[in-house]
């Protein structure tokens, strides 16, 4: 039988305690505390649709388990933002039709936040090769590397 | 420059202030921030977490199924099998409609009690306190099947002595066109051209999994809220469950992809039966490899066309044969076979034709509805037949299709007129003359360009009689609200009902709210499906926004002592046309109106046209309300020693009538593009003996950003559509010709044309005799 452990999560500033088994992912970690921008596309890193940044680096969080981001530093698509102060990459897909469903965005904008930090000013080939890892049924992709283009300049390399 | 773009004809557009502009999506933000709730993302106080335990058999009697164990494992609330719901169907009706026609036996089992049909099939449904409690208790399942033979080929499935699914046997639907004198069309013939196209089944692979949550509230009313692209199932809801249509309450969420995968129930019922049995709110989310078994597929096809021709490329007759796959249960088939059927001849004038269309169970996944609607089939096989065909005359592709282009007047396959702009050169020439020059072949690397034109409907079958209403008010401080229960499946619908109405009522897109996709709050505005939420949505919420600007112009005209007409609004504010300087603020007409009761709301009703059903015989008769039209255009690359395929350039161009919002529109136009480029080139779901080989999205290869180049999109406006300010549809439309461009550009390049979908380069290199085939 597994024993639970406690787990510090640090997720978006906040800081939980939690009793987990050793087998529970960050992903379900994360949806069952709330932060249901975190988003199940497969449970098997082939969709990216569930990518936060742990320490600064844009991992899927179901191939994560949840200790493993013990007392890591977790940001979440909705830890860059909110409706009424949006951070400038949500903006920018907001307004490039990088958008339909909504489904792989936050996901997308995670990895596209990761890729700007370390690089400011990329090319399209680095933008579309830092978001491959993310399946979008819907747009065909053309606007999101827009949209990411348009945060760059926007960002102007320095945030 | 090998082509040059065809002039259009002039068009006069009035230029609007709200409608036609790219702005900022009204569920951006939302959805940008994460803020935007699915139908898994939603929990309730005291909730109950489900499984459903499916068959792994494609054919088979259920011996034995004890569920007693997984019954008894502490933690498990209930576990419900056919024996619970007895007699329960899943229904798949023309839902929300009032047509006269029948259906078409479109019921399965909710949870199969004797027999199982396909691999994926429900048997079972686990509530329990925990999730993982739910997946233990599904191990502890005991079943037993005695194997029966399967049929796993649709043309087998028709051949008499093949084991029958459901008696009599195992045709779903036929259908059958008769125009003209064939046989007179093909003696007049100068060639025959004949050729047989494969397509394989695919998978919708929306993101967001199928997953709701269902309870029964103070009223007794079972809720489910769930990501649908039809509320209206809560009929078919409430008569599988045995409750009356009124005790089911479905509030439908943003739907996280649906391109007709979620046309069909999905997790609606399971919720409402767990919710009912054990008085406990409920959620159900399935895993990817789940929905990839449990859902419907793109049919498969099998059309074989046979095409007389003169000697100038004219048509002379055709006769066309399709078979297509409906897996174990009918779902939509037969209407999807109609469209296929419908469409099957292409955007041609072809005065003798025959269309003979079968539609077979097997013990395959289920077939329904998937952006199109059997309108991609028939265009992967009517384009290369084209091609085909200049290729016999040694003409140019383009010069085939100019002599044969149906024209706005003409009659289709079924004899109906086309009465909009029919811009089929018109679209094909601007998307060939951007394609450009033909990149040099590289050694083994040769280069191919090839397209595509196509007509698809928009707006559902007018025998089915359909409708949508929609609500639109003012509030006192002039802002505006919109109900509608249209769902909005990220395309785009709810954003375009706002556009319309903030032009209309003179005020910018952010006054605008909309509640939407509540069966039992918004008014029913029929399926997002069939690219007829702009079309009906959007005409009932033009109606009921100008039934509210009439009433407001109406009082202004007393208070300016001008007639309406010479009003308008914008920008917040009532004026005098000629004499803007002449305002009033909106809130403040608003004031007047209610203080004189006045009516600040209006609840429309939109009807499409209603006709009789066709010709069951010949066929003929009126099916759509209209039609779109337009041409893709590619060119690729293709390595004849390895037989990959690079797509270097994508064109699309498409007349979508009048753009409502240009921004969504070249996303529908280039995702839908996308979706298309990955059916020609990568997207297979292999079925072996009724099992998948492609159980996940691992296997499953759906394009990435790495995969194809974004395709250039080129967007007409003739303004001849029915929907709002002469618009068509184009979220179908938009699929529909890429697959047939690719097919065609490949064989450009290598002279050998691969008649079955994927391109894939063991495909190509058995087409160039590089490999033993594999036939």
């Amino acid at each position: 039988m597994m024993q639970p452990g406690i787990v510090t999560l640090d997720v978006n500033g906040r800081r939980h305690q939690v009793a987990l088994n050793p087998n529970v992912t960050l992903l379900q970690a994360l949806r069952d505390l709330g932060y249901t921008d975190v988003k199940n596309g497969c449970e098997k890193g082939d969709c990216g649709a569930c990518a936060v940044l742990l320490d600064g680096k844009a991992v899927n969080s179901c191939l994560v388990l949840a200790w493993q981001a013990d007392g890591a530093e977790i940001v979440t698509n909705a830890g860059l933002g909110t409706m009424d102060r949006p951070h400038l990459l949500q903006e920018a897909f907001a307004d490039s039709g990088a958008i339909q469903c909504g489904y792989c965005t936050p996901g997308m904008i995670i990895s596209a936040k990761a890729l700007l930090d370390r690089n400011p000013h990329p090319t399209e080939d680095e933008i579309r090769e830092a978001l491959s890892g993310h399946l979008c049924r819907c747009t065909g992709y053309g606007q999101i590397v827009e949209a990411v283009q348009s945060a760059a300049e926007k960002m102007g390399g320095a945030e | 420059m090998k082509y040059t773009a065809k002039p259009l004809p002039p068009v006069d557009l009035p230029e609007l202030r709200q409608v036609g502009k790219p702005l900022r999506r009204v569920d951006a933000l939302g959805k940008a921030v994460g803020a935007t709730v699915y139908g898994a993302d939603y929990s309730m106080p005291n909730m109950l977490h489900a499984k459903v335990f499916r068959s792994s058999e494609p054919s088979a009697r259920i011996k034995r199924l004890d569920v007693s164990k997984a019954q008894a494992l502490p933690g498990v609330v209930c576990v419900l099998t056919s024996k619970d719901a007895p007699g329960a169907k899943l229904t798949t009706d023309m839902p929300g409609q009032t047509g006269r026609a029948a259906r078409a036996g479109s019921d399965a089992p909710v949870l199969a009690g004797e027999m199982v049909r396909f691999v994926g099939e429900p048997i079972a449904l686990v509530a329990a306190e925990t999730l993982a409690i739910a997946e233990r208790a599904l191990k502890l399942i005991e079943i037993e099947y005695e194997p029966l033979p399967g049929v796993f080929d649709p043309v087998e499935a028709l051949e008499p002595g093949a084991p029958v699914i459901f008696e009599p046997d195992n045709v779903v639907a036929r259908w059958k066109i008769r125009k003209g004198d064939v046989e007179a069309g093909m003696a007049a013939a100068d060639v025959v051209v004949e050729n047989t196209f494969r397509m394989p089944f695919v998978e919708h692979a929306y993101l967001e999994l199928e997953s709701g949550v269902g309870w029964v509230d103070e009223q007794g009313v079972i809720n489910i809220r769930a990501g649908t692209q039809v509320i209206e199932h809560f009929r078919n809801i409430a008569r599988a469950v045995g409750v009356p249509q009124n005790k089911i309450r479905v509030r439908g969420t943003l739907v996280g992809g649906g391109f007709g995968g979620k046309e069909d129930i999905t997790v609606e019922i399971f919720l409402a039966l767990l919710a009912k049995h054990t008085q406990r709110p409920v959620k159900l989310v399935y895993t990817r490899e789940e929905s990839f078994i449990a859902q419907s597929k793109r049919h498969p096809f099998i059309i074989t066309h046979r095409t007389g021709v003169k000697r100038s490329g004219r048509i002379t007759a055709a006769e066309i044969e399709m078979v297509a796959d409906s897996g174990a249960y009918p779902y939509l088939s037969p209407y999807v076979l109609l469209y296929a059927t419908i469409m099957a001849s292409g955007p041609y004038r072809i005065d003798n034709l025959h269309v003979d269309s079968a539609v077979a169970a097997t013990n395959q996944p289920f077939t329904s509805a998937f952006r199109g609607f059997g309108g991609p089939q028939a265009a992967v096989a009517y384009e290369q037949q084209l091609d085909e065909i200049a290729r016999a005359l040694d003409l140019d592709p383009l010069e085939v299709r100019r002599v044969n282009y149906i024209k706005t007047g003409e009659r289709n396959a079924t004899g109906q007129v086309i009465t909009s702009a029919a811009w089929l050169e018109e679209s094909a020439t601007r998307a060939l003359e951007a394609l450009g020059e033909q990149t040099p072949d590289d050694g083994p690397v040769r280069v191919g360009q090839g397209f595509a034109s196509y007509f698809q409907s928009y707006g559902r079958i007018t025998w089915f009689h359909d409708t949508s209403r929609a609500w639109v008010g003012v509030e006192m401080d002039g802002t505006v609200v919109i109900r509608c229960g249209a769902p909005d499946i990220g395309a785009g619908q709810a954003n375009s009902l706002c556009q319309i109405a903030s032009e209309v009522l003179g005020v910018p897109l952010e006054d605008v709210t909309i509640y939407s996709t509540d069966s039992a709050v918004t008014p029913l505005a029929g399926t997002s499906t069939a690219t007829r939420q702009l079309y009906m949505s959007g005409s009932a919420t033009l109606q009921a926004a100008n039934a509210v600007r009439d009433v407001l112009l109406d009082r202004a005209s007393k208070h300016f002592e001008e007639k309406p007409e010479n009003l308008d609004l914008a920008d917040r504010k009532v004026f005098v046309r000629n004499a803007p300087e002449q305002s009033l603020p909106l809130k403040k007409l608003i004031a007047m109106c209610a203080a004189e009761g006045l009516p600040l709301s209006n609840l429309a009703l939109f009807t499409a046209p209603f006709t009789d059903g066709i010709d069951p015989e010949t066929g003929q008769g009126d099916v759509f309300p209209d039609f779109t039209f337009g041409a893709q255009a590619v060119e690729v690359a293709v390595d004849t020693e390895t037989g990959e395929i690079t797509l270097l350039k994508s064109v699309a161009c498409h007349d979508v009538g009048r753009a409502i919002n240009p921004a969504a529109v070249v996303g529908q136009i280039a995702g839908g593009s996308h979706q298309g480029l990955g059916y020609a080139l990568t997207e297979d779901y292999v079925m072996e003996n009724g099992v998948t080989k492609t159980p996940s999205l691992a296997e499953y290869l759906l394009p990435t950003t790495l995969d194809f180049p974004t395709t250039q999109v080129i967007v007409l406006e003739s303004g001849s559509g029915v929907g709002p300010f002469g618009a068509k549809g184009i979220g179908e439309p938009a699929l529909t010709p890429a697959a047939p461009a690719v097919a065609n550009a490949v064989a450009n390049a290598i002279g050998v044309r691969i008649h079955e979908l994927p391109l894939t380069p063991k495909r190509v290199l058995e087409a160039l005799g590089k490999l033993g085939s594999s036939e």
